[in-house]
């Protein structure tokens, strides 16, 4: 015989079938809850991670190529393409006011045809001015880039010792970058003599959609940092008055559009968890209304023992806690290993940058999550206990006779 | 130990189609004394107010006018905490109708008592009650397969499994056949011998036997017989 018995626990498994309903919403509660935040704070990082790797304030492009949607097809949707000025307008851009710093950037599009080993974008970036891609080419390699030597995204099929061929040249992957949710992840990167080489060799094999560039004459665009006591605007401005041909554009306007889907479906999520909630708390309430009055008399029964009125709620709120306790972990659980393992899917199928947080982000919203569980579960439980020690004892132990 | 009704009233609001709420006096003014050794006993009709003035008595239904005085303290003027604690400790109750916690088996819903306030149960003492009351057998069974009569002699086990100084019984031998009727009343009366204050109401003829007071309950006003 033991000497104690926990009430609310016997309580839960003398009604296993109404237990598992219980449990069985607060299982979809929390799943809903973790699926939908993690989804949505994915985004969030994916957005942020694709901002910091534009670490400019403004793109300067050649006019022709510009419209911001190519621009954008190429940045962020992965599409590959190139477009080269005169470097020339290049330094009537370096002339103008308040520029902090500017760093060139070279692109180029590989065919998919036998000169070369995959179809991807290449971005050469100037290894003595670069602020924006090198910051990042660190965290996976130390070294400095030697000619034809290539740092490949997170999602290419190579691997770092591998040899790729681009227009019949051959270069040496040197590093492979972290994984950043975006078209990064699909980008090839190299430094100005390299890309230049390779430039070359396309023109060489007639495989460029331009015949008559000198690619020691041209670059694809400038990146500019404006410096302090300058706006965005003015620097922007500026270049577009003076300088021809040219187009500066502000990287943020660029993701505008992605910060904008990315905000419809996080209202759209905002709002499917915030309907799935009111309604599982309406039954969640509805349940533990109904099983506490089923147990009316057991509860004025326990009174008459000597239980207080505090001793009673505490029962109530017990089963209560137990149960959102119960389905909160399964239900985040559930939702970590369902998440985790189909990301890169959900990724294709949002076609926006999605990137998971960290380990610890994605902790705190699954522990946020079950906690939430449990909260929301004692609340529902708490105006069933309110309304229980509220009605006289007496008048419960004459109902039933 | 003396617990005292002192001029204890409880009056009732009722709906009335006719005249709306009006009020309705369930125990008139009454006096009564229950000391440590005597067995008290209250009968009426249905409807006189018997359970109503125990559960006065009881600390479970808080008098209109009037106190309830346990060695001259007012049990009504305690915290809703250690009234409770006194119920618990102080008073043995077997209320009226069906009474079982369904969750927990005979033995335990004897030993509820012990678990509320997570003390260590007496469970020897539980099982002797389980054997005078004659369902020992059925230590390990859940409520829901007791017959009605097992269910009412697991409530008077529960009621004075703490060895409580007052004992209140609202028709303790409602389901019980003759045999057990007789055997319940005894039980209670050796409660009584030992020294505690036990205050039955029933229905039951010939248990003026078993009796020290004998009182009666006529629409609210207590007469002794
Ligand atoms: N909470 C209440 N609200 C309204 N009326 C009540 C309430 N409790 C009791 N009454 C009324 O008070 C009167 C006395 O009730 P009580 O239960 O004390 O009778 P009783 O003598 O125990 O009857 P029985 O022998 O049938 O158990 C009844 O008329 C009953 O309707
Ligand atoms: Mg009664």
């Amino acid at each position: 015989m033991k000497q104690q018995i926990n009430l609310p626990l016997k309580n839960l498994k003398g009604k296993p079938v109404r237990s598992a309903m219980l449990l069985l919403l607060t299982v979809l509660l929390s799943f809903v809850i973790l699926a939908g935040s993690l989804t949505v704070s994915s985004l969030r990082t994916g957005l942020s991670s694709l901002q910091s790797r534009l670490g400019a304030d403004i793109m300067v492009v050649p006019y022709e190529a510009t419209t911001k949607s190519s621009l954008e097809n190429i940045v962020l949707q992965g599409n590959t393409g190139y477009f080269y000025m005169d470097s020339k307008r290049c330094e009537k851009i370096l002339n103008c006011e308040g520029i902090g710093q500017a760093s060139t950037q070279f692109f180029l599009a590989t065919a998919s045809s036998g000169c070369c080993s995959l179809p991807v974008q290449i971005i050469g970036f100037d290894p003595a001015t670069d602020f924006t891609v090198q910051p990042w080419i660190r965290r996976s390699y130390g070294e400095a880039l030697q000619k034809y030597d290539i740092v490949v995204g997170h999602d290419l099929n190579a691997f770092v010792g591998d040899t790729l061929k681009f227009y019949g040249t051959e270069c040496r992957v040197a590093a492979k970058l972290d994984q950043t949710g975006t078209s990064f992840d699909t980008t090839v990167f190299t430094n100005a003599e390299t890309i230049k080489a390779l430039i070359r060799s396309s023109l060489d094999l007639n495989m460029n959609d331009f015949q008559n560039i000198d690619p020691e004459k041209v670059v694809s665009c400038v990146l500019i940092n404006v410096a302090d006591g300058y706006s965005v605007e003015e620097v922007m401005n500026d270049i577009n008055i003076h300088v021809k041909k040219v187009k500066a554009v502000r990287t943020k306007e660029m993701i505008s559009g992605i910060s904008e889907s990315l905000r419809g479906i996080s209202d759209i999520t905002g709002l499917l968890i915030g309907g799935i909630w009111l309604f599982g708390l309406l039954i969640l309430f509805l349940m533990f209304t109904m099983s506490v009055n089923e147990r009316k008399k057991e509860f004025a029964v326990l009174r008459v023992m000597g239980a207080s009125r505090r001793m009673l709620s505490a029962v109530v709120m017990k089963e209560a806690l137990l149960i959102g306790l119960a389905g909160g972990l399964t239900g985040t659980e559930l939702g970590l290993l369902t998440l985790l393992p189909f990301h890169s899917l959900l990724e294709s199928q949002l076609e926006l940058p999605f990137l998971l947080p960290d380990a610890l982000h994605i902790i705190l919203i699954a522990a946020a999550g079950a906690a939430i569980t449990v909260g929301v579960s004692a609340l529902a439980a708490s105006a069933a206990a309110y309304r229980l020690i509220r009605t006289d004892t007496a008048l419960i132990l004459r109902g039933e006779n | 130990m003396i617990l005292r009704a002192e001029k204890t009233v409880k009056e009732f609001m009722r709906e009335n189609r006719q005249a709306g709420t009006n009020c309705f006096c369930a125990v008139q003014e009454t006096d009564l004394t229950l000391e440590s050794g005597t067995l008290t006993v209250v009968t009426g009709r249905s409807g006189s107010g018997k359970s109503t003035l125990l559960n006065m008595l009881c600390g479970l239904s808080q008098p209109t006018r009037g106190r309830v005085l346990l060695e001259d303290a007012d049990i009504y003027a305690l915290s809703d905490a250690a009234l409770s604690r006194l119920r618990n400790e102080k008073f043995g109750v077997i209320p009226q109708g069906q009474t079982a916690l369904h969750s927990l088996t005979v033995i335990e819903n004897a030993l509820l008592p012990f678990y509320l306030y997570h003390e260590s149960p007496d469970i020897s003492y539980a099982e002797e009650l389980l054997e005078m009351l004659g369902i020992a057998a059925l230590r390990n069974v859940k409520p829901a397969e007791l017959s009605g009569g097992e269910l009412r002699r697991m409530s008077i086990a529960r009621a004075l499994v703490r060895k409580p100084p007052f004992i209140f019984a609202d028709e303790p031998t409602g389901d019980l056949d003759d045999e057990n009727t007789q055997a319940v009343f005894r039980f209670l009366r050796e409660a009584a011998d030992r020294g505690a204050a036990a205050m039955v109401v029933t229905h039951e003829q010939g248990i003026e036997k078993y009796a020290d007071r004998l009182f009666r309950m006529d629409a609210g006003v207590l007469h002794e017989a």
